[in-house]
């Protein structure tokens, strides 16, 4: 399986070359390929691991014709990628971080391809997001590419948010995480009360990874990638994984009507705001960039009309756009690389100098714009045959795809002649051909776009109906042809698409100047938008912070015991557990409450001590004094300990009050022991209430715990095991270091993280101010861990 | 506090506590004790021996910093439990095994080297606030 492969991969970061790296995703297509035929017959795979059983929680992968098409272009693109990258970034001093990443990202994103159970698809999903959040933040001395990363990885992250809780839906519903059994499942989620919540979950997933249209801005933003990433991320891979998840999810959520219109309206405004959006810009990647959220709300759309058609052109659109996309943005790095600028204005004629990456592009181009003899042709065929209906809203749908397709061929026609044909222009640098390893990219794949172009049998049965087999779930049948049949309403819509497109290119200078000042009158942008929640959130931050992290530890302590004050009352309350101290109880039950317990002398001896030392603390005239009353409370409950059977815990007591008395002695020797604090007596109120209203809430609480039968369960199974399990007669150590060992592990480790930290504070205060702060900071933290241990 | 008195009983104090803690923490399995009250007898003795020696001397004779001393016992703990994957249990199941010496039989078993190693942890962290609260207040004249 790749996910064994996965660990493999990341054993390679940090090696250099990108040669030798790109063998690994070419390793990963070839054994990927090789399920090919298995899953042509028609059988998917499906590895598990056990991973929390109680849950019903697997780390599972499986293999099928969708998840088989998404992984070999991912590895396949991907290998392409790593040659181009180890070009590109030659000579970069962090080139085998960015390997790396890339890799790293390239396992992460075939997990999620190949993920059947949601939890695991997940997973792979947030991977994803932090993956490529290091790469687009890869040149991070730039502000832009901080930006970028961060707008990426926050709305990304709001979707990766939405699939786990809609993950967890799907599951609380339906009993199971496997998509593989949810196939058949789709009944149960469509009639359900709860199918719109599911369903705007897993869209806001979607809609968010694959940049569709109220969420679109973070696509273009995320080009301050260096040129690998924008050409692997954000054309084949990443972005595609919304679709992917919405293909995924047709079988269980997609039939019904809501889902059919929310895609497609959804996809329809995402495909016109892109093109619009790439005749606006004339930096090559921003072109490239909008070309792509078009194309996504392309497939977006597709998937929401949901024919056989229209997934059939899912699955060849998908591919014909990685591969010309990917080549293009290779092109486009090519171009910044040898000539220094991506303005389409500052660049021409360069296809004397550079006539192999002009090749790629054109090819790219060509497939792009949909001519026959090129996989793009077909992937236009299928979405145009599926609408070939008469009711208005095919026609509307069509008209959208007609009018997106032909801009997006116009700007293809612009990608490929503006820069290479024409007059020469001086650029920035000399430009000359990129070395091979940048060439390989565009030339691969414009090559695959045409080799796939002439063998439509072959692109029929391995790749479309595999795929669109699994989204459908029911078997589809290829009927691409290279046939051009003159008479037919389809061939007409393709030549109109082109002329179209043709149109689109001689006008692309006027309609930019058009969009730009309708843009300029409109004023704001979602990006705008964007940056003012974020800056509103932090600024909402700052003043929550300033509220409540105010440096004074007085305040933290009362937020502290108010807490806790208000945690043993309100159940208190709440759940009835007052109603035997109401005065309405009989006066029969208060006077045996009331009675003194049988008590021996010396027992009555140690609680007076106790009282004693509690008086002594609270009258203490100096501070030394109350240390020492507070070791005399302290010393007297250990007593007390002691004689109600559990001398483990009064040997801890008395240590600890030991150890509470030297350290406090230390602390305090520091300051003039004479007095006591003078306080103001609202101060005194206050914290005299909280403190009795705590300690009242203790006793309260304990009381009613002491009315009740002690449930004996856990100790007689402690008693009973101890010795012949764990071959230990002092049950609490048994307790400790072997049925719970894992929680004193832990235990110590806070232990030891305390100690740490109170000896960073006390180097960082060597000479200034009285420490009072950590003397009482020391105190709560031990005995809290000591009561932890022994609880 | 630096009377001849205290200073010329502190280390037999301190060499009593010590070995008194050990033995605490060794029969902690079957009697009360353990390494965590083991861990803080000594780390108490570690502060009577700093108020009679000054804290110079106890870092010597400690020859370890005292935080390595606890991030070592976190380490000693995690690997008992740890040592549980050689005979393919789950983390943490104990491994007993019994060493004949001489006449009587020595038994050793995984949660010993755990206590040992929270023992480790508890005289490493107090000991280290200790000295460092002592230091402090030597430093002022």
């Amino acid at each position: 399986m790749a996910a064994a492969l996965a660990p493999l991969i990341h054993r390679y970061l940090g090696r250099y070359t990108g040669w030798l790296l790109a063998v690994v995703p070419a390793a990963i297509f070839v054994f990927l390929a090789g399920f090919a035929t298995t899953v042509n017959a028609g059988n998917s795979p499906v590895q598990s691991i056990e991973w929390v059983p109680a849950y019903g929680l697997n780390i599972s992968f499986l293999i099928d014709g969708l998840s088989l098409i998404f992984a070999l272009t991912i590895s396949g693109v991907g290998t392409l990628i790593i040659l181009y990258a180890g070009a590109y970034l030659a000579g970069h001093h962090h080139q085998g971080r960015f390997l790396g990443f890339m890799l790293a990202f390239m396992g992460a994103m075939l997990g999620l391809v190949l993920a059947d159970s949601l939890l695991t698809l997940f997973l792979f999903w947030e991977l994803t997001s932090v993956t490529s959040f290091l790469l687009i933040g890869f040149d991070h001395t730039r502000q832009a590419a901080r930006r970028g990363a961060i707008q990426a990885l926050v709305i990304t992250n709001i979707g990766g948010m939405c699939l786990l809780v809609g993950a967890i839906l799907v599951y609380a519903l339906t009993g199971t995480w496997e998509m593989s059994a949810l196939r058949g499942m789709g009944d149960v989620l469509r009639d359900h009360a709860l199918y719109g919540l599911v369903l705007a979950l897993f869209l806001g997933a979607a809609f968010t990874k694959s940049a569709q249209f109220p969420l679109h801005f973070w696509l273009p933003n995320a080009m301050e990638a260096p040129t690998p990433v924008s050409a692997f991320l954000h054309s084949a891979t990443m972005v595609q994984a919304g679709v992917y998840l919405l293909s995924r999810m047709t079988p269980v959520l997609g039939g019904t009507q809501v889902w059919m219109t929310i895609l497609v309206v959804f996809g329809g405004i995402t495909l016109i705001w892109g093109a619009l959006g790439a005749l606006k810009q004339t930096d090559l990647k921003q072109i490239l960039a909008q070309t792509t959220i078009a194309s996504l709300g392309l497939l977006v759309l597709l998937i929401g009309l949901g024919s056989t058609y229209a997934i059939s052109a899912v699955i060849v659109y998908f591919l014909a756009h990685a591969f010309y996309k990917a080549g293009l943005f290779m092109v486009a790095g090519a171009i910044d690389h040898e000539a220094g600028t991506r303005e389409i204005t500052a660049l021409g004629g360069l296809a004397e100098k550079m006539p192999v990456t002009f090749i790629g592009a054109a090819l790219a181009a060509l497939s792009m714009i949909g001519l026959p003899l090129t996989i793009g042709y077909f992937a236009k065929e299928e979405m145009y045959l599926g609408l070939m209906k008469a009711d208005p809203a095919s026609i509307a749908v069509m008209a959208v795809l007609v009018i997106g397709n032909a801009m997006l061929a116009g700007v293809a026609l612009l990608v490929m002649i503006k820069p290479f044909l024409g007059e020469a222009v001086p650029t920035p640098k000399s430009a000359h051909e990129a070395p091979i390893a940048m060439l390989a990219g565009p030339i691969v794949l414009g090559a695959a776009a045409i080799v796939t172009g002439i063998l439509p049998d072959w692109l029929g049965h391995d790749v479309l109906v595999p795929g669109a087999s699994a989204i459908l779930q029911s078997d589809v049948e290829s009927h691409l042809t290279l046939a051009l049949d003159f008479t037919s309403l389809l061939l007409w819509l393709s030549v109109a698409t082109w002329l179209l497109g043709v149109l689109v290119y001689r006008q692309a200078d006027a309609i930019r100047s058009l969009l730009r000042r309708f843009d300029a009158a409109l004023g704001w942008t979602a990006d705008t938008v964007f940056d003012l929640v974020m800056f509103s959130l932090i600024r909402f931050a700052g003043a929550v912070t300033r509220v409540l992290h105010n440096g004074r530890l007085e305040v933290y302590l009362i937020v502290v015991f108010s807490a806790f004050a208000l945690a043993l009352f309100v159940p208190l309350f709440t759940m009835g557990g007052l109603d035997w101290i109401m005065p309405s109880a009989d006066l029969g039950n208060w006077s045996a409450r009331l009675t003194p317990p049988p008590l021996q002398p010396y027992e009555w001896g140690i609680l007076a001590l106790t009282a004693i030392g509690l008086v002594a603390v609270l009258i203490a005239g100096t501070r030394l004094v109350a240390i020492l009353s507070l070791g005399i409370q302290g010393t007297a409950l250990s007593l007390i300990f002691l004689l109600f059977g559990a001398p483990d815990l009064a040997f801890t007591q008395l240590m600890v009050e030991i150890l509470s008395v030297v350290v406090l002695t230390f602390v305090f020797t520091r300051l003039r022991l004479d007095n006591r604090d003078p306080r103001p007596f609202e101060d005194l109120a206050r914290d005299g209430a909280l403190a009795v209203l705590c300690g009242v809430g203790v006793s309260l609480m304990l009381m009613l715990v002491l009315t009740g039968t002690l449930d004996t369960r856990l100790s007689d199974l402690f008693t009973a095991t101890s010795v012949p399990i764990a071959h230990g007669h002092n049950i609490v150590n048994v307790i400790l270091v072997d049925y719970r060992g894992f929680d004193t592990l832990g235990e110590i480790s806070v232990v030891m993280g305390a100690g740490i930290a109170v000896l960073a504070l006390l180097r960082r205060q060597k000479k200034p101010v009285p420490p009072v702060p950590e003397a009482e900071d020391i105190k709560p933290k031990r005995r809290r861990s000591r009561k932890a241990a022994k609880a | 506090m630096n009377t001849v008195i205290f200073r010329t009983a502190a280390p037999l104090i301190v060499a009593i506590m010590l070995v008194f803690s050990v033995y605490i923490c060794l029969r902690g399995h079957n009697e009360p004790g353990g390494g965590f009250i083991g861990g803080l007898i000594a780390a108490a003795s570690i502060a009577v021996f700093g108020m009679a020696s000054g804290v110079r001397m106890v870092r010597k004779s400690l020859y370890f910093d005292p935080l390595s001393i606890a991030a070592f016992g976190v380490v000693l703990a995690g690997f008992a439990g740890l040592l549980s994957l050689f005979i393919d249990a789950p983390f943490m199941t104990s491994i007993w095994f019994y060493l004949d010496v001489g006449n009587s039989v020595v038994p050793l078993s995984t949660p010993l080297f755990f206590d040992l190693g929270v023992y480790c942890v508890v005289f490493g962290t107090l000991s280290a606030i200790a000295l460092a609260l002592e230091s402090d207040r030597e430093e002022e004249p």
